[in-house]
């Protein structure tokens, strides 16, 4: 009795050990939010949910709105979302935007001082090449092996196929931004690249600049005729114009992407011609409309990152653009609720004295696009620190153009126009200045956009002309770094404004920040990687 | 050790019946009489205790067993006839010797240990307000660093054993309560998971720390072992009861000074007088100044009483059952917090029973321990808050808006009425406006069987089933009105539920074999096992504004699971019982990496030679005991954060905040995640040497060690290559780390007479830390891996990771000082000589562990007197006074984003800054501190109404003083960054101890 009891205990125990064994450290996530790939391509509507996480890359910083589960790391999540840090590396350094706060290195973008390891140009240069990766993966399920081994057919395959160009769309737009940003010493991968092995890594595009855009540009013309129509995609997804859209403006840089290839205006103004000539887009009727919650109404618009205050939520994005342009005064004068859809401002962005200089006056009665905040502001920055040195800017604003504001005053509706038609006219009428196109209809087009915002039409246009109309046009959108350099007038001497080069008075700078540097924290886990020249 | 004991039998009686036993119980080192022993006859709860002067009698039959035993002493068993005179002299157990220390699965006689192994008793444990089991042993063993989070009621702690072996991966040891290795993970709702045991029940805590007593639980173990054992019922002891009850008066020490209303008002007048207006509020049309000390307004004396009540003895053996011992406790406590409305109430349950059968051959343990935790959680952003608020506003403002919008509370508000959103919080809103509880319920049961077979008696085999369970509950609800909640879109408010369930599911099985070689002089101990255990967790928790919008409800539901297999085995061997020889390996399989990578292997191999039995040192009569140890041994690490699947390709789904529009549609949207298909086992090799050492019958007696730590294939959260993943950071197996140190302890017996004991204990520890690799490629170029977030600023880190330093040493720019020794705002030496300050001239520049850290206690009895302290000191160790970077600015008077205006700390004299430094050197200050963690006085009350009662009260202060330099509130930070810390209160204690 007694040793049948104790062997019945360990016999009862070895049993449970045994069974138990090996097979239980085989286990796969429990939790029905994270599933593998063999699960989730099971149901053909996964390639959208895909999809529009490659959209969703522009526009949130992760899995949890506004922020809790991020796609990148070692920064800020809502410093890391892609569109705040293409807002910091467009506007920061340039006359058209200062910061007060004092997160990291912020001001040295302002300064033209930043170095190798700077984590704002770290995060963004990580959040474009991750977009990349994210566009890559989408290609590598979406092969035709891939597709029909899942028993994909029908109208769910062409509705892939065309999420494919559109994610090669997507690919060629984070390649622009790549190359326009760092240059053309970055590294260079595609779906044909392995994913997860520890050994490759990517080198330079083996034919450096010229490569890098003939890659870009071929993708872009690939895939043409793929995308739908101008005009007639679901609002939010890429179509032709949006691909026309991002030729223009690589032909338009395209001397300054790769200086011995020469110009490309003839290009340019090709493309621009298709876009107008489609019809599908005309200029809004009221400029301030195009920055509103209900900006998604616009005829004007090409391509846009959405946003929405419930569902579509970021500390990036027009979320922050919003935010960080309201301080000082700004709540006492307005009733920010009402006017501005928000519950208060972050206090930090503002316009250098140089920028203001470039309208008629600072009230916007000449130019309706002069938005300025001026009360309690002074015209001139003493203190970077402080909001109230400099004026405030009241172009962004989450409330509809009949003045309801959003659903959220925590997160605004606003949508970002990337694309819109007044930059194709800008961009026509640059060309036609350089002998592309026709100067008259240039013109034209430029006197269009200055209707508009109730501004005197020009007689005559030059180049810098087209520079100022472009700051006046298109500020806090996004464009002004790359103007400014496609015009000589970033680093060096041949534009000085307040602290450029960390002086109140504005001083040169060194050609070297024409780009930005590769972080070094991928040079360092990449020894296929130089950094940038003289960095 | 030869146990002294005599034993004068005095004429038998020529009859067989019963008759009476009596004698003196003394001390076997001085002879000094022990009143208070306990006298039983074995295997029954017959007994008595002896008197004031050691004196017993018992009544007893022929041939009976008297068990004698005494709270620190060996227990003895004499064979007694009636009529006979039986003195007793008990040798004292507290000496090393004859010392049997728990060691991973089994225990081993302390003599025999060759790994490096410390235990402490009950005895030794620390007094007074003692909510966790950690805080027991803080300052007693050296190379164990126990840093409490801060202030709050039953706050968690963090624990370094021989400083961290890893950066990325877990730092925290091993936890094994009676058997049964827990997890380190916290648990939601509750400030430190460890409180589920009451201290109270706690006999022995030991401390496994290097490699050769490590090894056996494998991967788990890089970060040593604390090994917890339970009070048991004793065989054959009668039933006793044990009442312990304290109350305790809770103070904040030390504030943070900041300015007051005519201070601040000046300072704006001076810096900022076009703002002055945003000072003091109206009031019915009236400008007035309020003189409001904030940091008064949130802290208040607090009040705390504990409960603590068991009953112990033994069943007597009938039949099969031999004898069965069983104790069983209730706990319960309540304790306020410092900062206003925090409070934990805890009920613990304990209970087991230890049934031994078929004469000893099966001894079965079973454990039950049931915690309920109640807590209510103070909110701490007011302790910011309170430094920060504008000291001319008042608490309440009675102007109609702030009575019908905000419950009364004053806020800055905007013209509308709405509040100011980056205006800081009334800190007295933020604390009663906000109602955050939790419910935590756990269990933790095992049942262990050891069976030495009938056939084989030198063969045992032992199966251990363990159950760790806990569920919490809690919500989190802030008023529609708190302003600091404010959404007039949705309504406001904050109103969270999470919920959290843990389970732990354990199996370990193993045989022992041991063989006692006479002919050869050898002891052959050898034992083979097996080792299942099973984690799940989920999480479950509901994010919502007060009318739960569905636009603002967010419910996250996240179980997950792993598993450990292992097979493990040790052999000892034991030659003329002086050359001792131990080796250990462990298979560890982790279902947390790939098919390829998850077996690991974890060998240890250590020799101990008894010096001090060699024939040529009989001689030394002063030296009663001298061992070398010399130990290696490989540890591994596989606890990485929560991500379960590092190793896997998966898919994420977006929650609904994350969504994405085309047309008028949003979808949810899926995400790849990054993986590393080779994330394997990290690995720490460890290298020890120690000393054991006794002088003069161990009046003195201690160790001394060296050891060496390295760890390789860091688990390390580094940049991955751009392009080849789906992630920019990705935990790869990436560094080299190493920890270096010696440490000594000493225990002495200055006093030992007839009604004076007096021991003193000290303990020194020095440790250092440095990372030897961090990449994968060799490149002197490479920085290192940015850490140590800091307030103020977004995204500001002020440590790095960089090889040639410590982990988490300080990266700063190195500041300029005027004539007069002040420091120039933005003016930092140009390291690297380029003619600008930039990134490239931040230095290391030291770092927050401690170089070297000491413990002290002592116990003095006089007669019925005690008198006890203990205390520790941290020598080295530098914080970071983020207090003062974010809070010591001028700046900060005036915030434009509002525009309100905000207070500063009076140290804002001390460098003048305007805007804030953060990065500058100014603010690495010497952390270094002598802390008295508790004085004790307690008198004992004996032979109350019989001669086993007794009664000790007692007055103890908790944190009665610190001694430093540093200028912030506490130096005493883990992870060296002073921002906001919750004040440790100096506790007063009166406790009643009454057993019977």
């Amino acid at each position: 009795m007694k040793k049948f009891l104790s062997i019945i205990t360990i016999l009862a125990g070895l049993t449970i050990a045994f069974s138990s064994c090996e097979k239980d450290l085989d286990t796969v996530p429990l939790d029905e939010d994270v599933v593998t790939p063999e699960t989730l391509f099971e149901d053909p509507a996964a390639y959208q949910q895909f999809l529009a996480k490659l959209y969703a890359g522009l526009a949130v910083s992760g899995q949890e709105g506004p922020a809790g589960n991020g796609d990148i790391s070692g920064i800020d999540e809502g410093f890391g979302q892609y569109l705040r840090g293409l807002w910091y590396m467009q506007e920061l350094p340039t006359d058209e935007a200062i910061i007060a706060w004092n997160d990291q290195t912020i001001k040295d973008l302002h300064w033209h001082t930043w170095g190798t390891t700077d984590v704002f140009i770290q995060a963004f240069y990580y959040r474009v090449f991750y977009q990349i990766s994210l566009c890559n993966e989408f290609l590598r399920e979406t092969t035709d092996e891939k597709l029909s081994g899942r028993g994909v057919t029908g109208e769910m395959l062409d509705n892939v196929k065309e999420y494919r160009a559109e994610a090669r769309f997507l690919r060629a737009l984070s390649y622009w931004h790549a190359l326009d940003h760092f240059g053309e010493y970055i590294p260079f991968g595609t779906e044909e690249d392995p994913l997860g092995d520890p050994d490759f890594f990517p080198a330079p595009h083996p034919d450096g600049a010229a490569g890098l855009f003939g890659f870009i540009e071929s993708e872009l013309k690939d895939v043409e005729s793929l995308l739908a129509d101008a005009g007639t995609n679901e609002y939010g997804r890429a179509d032709k114009a949006a691909a026309w859209m991002l030729l223009a403006k690589i032909y338009l840089n395209a001397h300054v992407y790769v200086p011995d290839a020469g110009t490309k205006y003839t290009e340019c103004v090709e493309y621009c011609d298709k876009i107008i000539s489609s019809g599908a887009y005309t200029l809004a009727e009221n400029y301030s409309h195009l920055f509103l919650a209900d900006n998604d109404m616009q005829q004007e618009v090409i391509f846009a990152v959405n946003f929405d205050g419930n569902r579509t939520q970021t500390y990036g994005g027009t979320n922050f653009i919003i935010h960080a342009a309201v301080g000082g005064e700004m709540p006492n004068v307005y009733d920010l609720g009402a006017d501005f859809g928000i519950a208060g401002g972050w206090g930090g962005l503002r316009a250098t004295p140089e920028f203001v200089d470039l309208f008629p006056d600072e009230t916007g009665t000449a130019d309706l696009r002069g938005m300025f905040f001026t009360e309690g502001q002074t015209k001139e920055i003493e203190n970077v620190g402080d909001f109230t040195n400099g004026y405030a800017i009241t172009k962004w604003r989450n409330v509809t153009s009949a003045g309801v504001p959003g659903v959220s005053t925590d997160y605004p509706d606003t949508d970002f126009p990337m694309f819109r038609l007044a930059d194709v006219y800008l961009m026509y009428a640059e060309a036609s200045l350089n002998g592309a196109g026709d100067a008259g209809t240039g013109l034209n087009y430029v006197n269009m956009i200055r209707e508009r915002a109730g501004a005197d039409d020009l007689s005559s246009i030059d180049m810098d002309v087209i520079l100022e109309e472009r700051g006046r046009e298109l500020y806090w959108e996004c464009h002004r770094r790359t103007d400014l350099r496609r015009h000589g007038k970033y680093t060096g001497d041949a534009y000085i404004w307040s602290w450029k080069g960390n002086t109140q008075v504005g001083r040169s700078t060194n050609a070297k920040f024409e780009l930005f540097p590769i972080p070094d924290a991928d040079v360092n886990s990449n020894p296929n990687l130089d950094q940038n020249p003289n960095y | 050790m030869i146990l002294l004991l005599s034993v004068m039998a005095f004429g038998l009686t020529g009859f067989a019946q019963s008759g009476t036993v009596s004698g003196v119980v003394t001390d076997a080192l001085d002879g000094s009489t022990l009143p208070g022993a306990t006298v039983v006859v074995k295997g029954t709860v017959q007994g008595t205790v002896t008197d004031i002067n050691g004196n017993y009698s018992i009544r007893v039959e022929p041939n009976t067993t008297l068990v004698f035993s005494f709270v620190g002493y060996e227990t003895q068993e004499v064979l007694t006839q009636p009529g006979s005179t039986v003195n007793i002299a008990l040798m004292m157990s507290s000496t090393a010797l004859e010392e049997f220390v728990v060691i991973g699965y089994g225990v081993q006689k302390k003599e025999d240990a060759t790994g490096s192994v410390t235990a402490i008793d009950a005895k030794e444990f620390n007094q007074g307000a003692i909510t966790s089991p950690t805080e027991l042993v803080s300052g007693k063993v050296a190379g164990v660093q126990i840093t409490n989070g801060g202030g709050a009621p039953g706050e968690g702690a963090t624990i370094r054993i021989r400083g961290g072996s890893s950066l990325s991966a877990s730092n925290d040891p091993l936890v094994v309560i009676d058997g049964v290795p827990v997890d380190n993970d916290g648990i939601s709702g509750m400030r430190n998971p460890l409180n589920t045991i009451n201290p109270n029940d706690i006999e022995t805590f030991t401390v496994l720390k290097d490699a050769s007593a490590t090894a056996i639980y494998g991967s788990r173990a890089s970060n040593g072992v604390l090994l917890i054992t339970t009070k048991k019922g004793k065989e054959g002891a009668p039933v006793s009861f044990e009442y312990s009850g304290k109350i305790s008066l809770y103070t904040v020490p030390k504030t943070i000074d900041v300015m007051d209303s005519s201070q601040f008002l000046s300072a704006m007048r001076e810096r900022y007088p076009d703002q002055i207006g945003l000072a003091g509020y109206t009031q019915n049309g009236e400008h007035l100044y309020a003189n409001t000390d904030w940091q008064d307004e949130i802290y208040e004396n607090a009040f705390g009483m504990d409960h603590f009540f068991s009953a112990s003895g033994a069943v007597a053996g009938k039949g099969i059952l031999n004898s069965l011992p069983y104790r069983a406790s209730l706990g319960y406590s309540d304790q306020d917090g410092v900062l206003k409305t925090d409070n934990m109430k805890r009920t613990t349950l304990a209970a087991n029973i230890n049934p031994s059968m078929f004469d000893d051959h099966l001894k079965i343990n079973l454990n039950a321990k049931y915690m309920l935790v109640e807590n209510n959680f103070a909110n701490q952003s007011a302790i910011g808050a309170a430094l920060q608020y504008d000291p001319t506003k008042p608490v309440y403002g009675e102007d109609d808006v702030y009575q019908e919008r905000y419950g009364g509370y004053y806020a800055w508000l905007q013209s509308n009425g709405d509040p100011v959103e980056q205006g800081s919080a009334n800190p007295v809103a933020l604390i009663e406006q906000r109602d955050d509880e939790s419910d935590v319920n756990r269990f933790i049961g095992n049942a262990q069987f050891d069976y030495k077979f009938h056939f084989l008696p030198d063969l045992r085999a032992n199966l251990n089933l363990g159950y760790d369970y806990s569920k919490a509950e809690g919500t989190v609800f802030e008023d529609t009105t708190a302003a600091f909640a404010y959404d007039p879109t949705h309504g406001g408010g904050t109103n969270n539920y999470y919920e959290q369930e843990k389970k732990n599911e354990l199996l370990d099985f193993y045989l022992n074999y041991t063989k006692y070689l006479e002919g050869a002089e050898s002891r052959f101990d050898v034992m083979a096992g097996y080792s299942w255990q099973h984690f799940y967790y989920k999480d479950y928790s509901i994010n919502s504004n007060v009318l739960m919008t569905e636009s603002q409800t967010d419910t996250v539901d996240n179980p997950r699971e792993y598993y450990l297999l292992s097979y493990f085995g040790r052999f000892n061997y034991t030659f003329k019982d002086r050359y001792l020889l131990t080796f250990t390996v462990r298979n560890d399989n982790t279902s947390r990496f790939s098919k390829d990578n998850r077996s690991g292997w974890f060998p240890s191999a250590a020799l101990g030679w008894k010096i001090s039995e060699e024939s040529w040192l009989e001689g030394a009569n002063a030296l009663s005991q001298l061992k070398l140890r010399l130990g290696w041994g490989v540890t591994g690490q596989q606890n990485i954060n929560d991500d379960y699947y590092p190793y896997m390709p998966r898919y994420t789904l977006s929650n609904q905040y994350a969504q994405y529009q085309f047309g008028n549609q949003w979808y949810y949207t899926y995400r790849p995640e990054g993986y590393n298909p080779n994330i394997k086992w990290e690995e720490t090799t460890t290298y020890n040497i120690g000393l054991d050492y006794g002088f003069f019958d161990d009046r003195i007696y201690g160790s001394v060690e060296v050891y060496q730590r390295e760890t390789t294939d860091l688990l390390n959260y580094i940049p991955v290559s751009a392009l080849t993943n789906l992630t920019n950071y990705l935990l790869m197996n990436v560094g080299d780390l190493e920890n270096r140190g010696v440490e000594f302890n000493i225990t002495g017996r200055p006093v030992s007479t007839d009604n004076t004991f007096w021991e003193i204990s000290f303990n020194a520890t020095y440790n250092k830390n440095e990372i030897t690799k961090l990449t994968t490629v060799d490149d002197p170029d490479y920085l290192g891996v940015e850490t140590g977030g800091i307030s103020g600023g977004v995204g500001n880190n002020i440590q790095m990771h960089s090889v040639g330093y410590p982990a988490n040493s300080f990266f700063v720019y190195e500041q300029v000082y005027d004539d007069d020794g002040l420091p120039i705002q933005g003016m930092y030496v140009d390291r690297d000589g380029d003619g600008e300050i930039t990134n490239a001239d931040r230095y290391h520049y030291k770092d927050p562990a401690a170089d070297f850290y000491f413990g002290i206690s002592s116990r003095l009895n006089w007669k019925d007197w005690d008198f006890s302290f203990s205390g520790r000191a941290n020598f080295g160790n530098y914080v970071y006074n983020n207090v003062e970077s974010e809070n010591a600015v001028y700046e900060r008077l005036y915030r434009p984003e509002g525009p309100y205006v905000g207070n500063v700390t009076t140290s804002v004299t001390n460098t003048g800054f305007v805007n804030p430094q953060y990065l500058s050197d100014y603010y690495i200050q010497d952390g270094s501190f002598f802390r008295m963690d508790n004085i004790s006085v307690g008198y004992t009350f004996n032979d109350l109404w019989n001669e086993r009662s007794s009664l000790r009260l007692s007055a103890t202060i908790n944190n009665a003083f610190i001694i430093t330099e540093y200028d912030g509130i506490d130096p005493e930070i883990s992870g060296g960054i002073d921002n906001r810390i919750y004040p440790r209160p100096t506790a007063y204690v009166f406790g009643v101890n009454l057993q019977f």
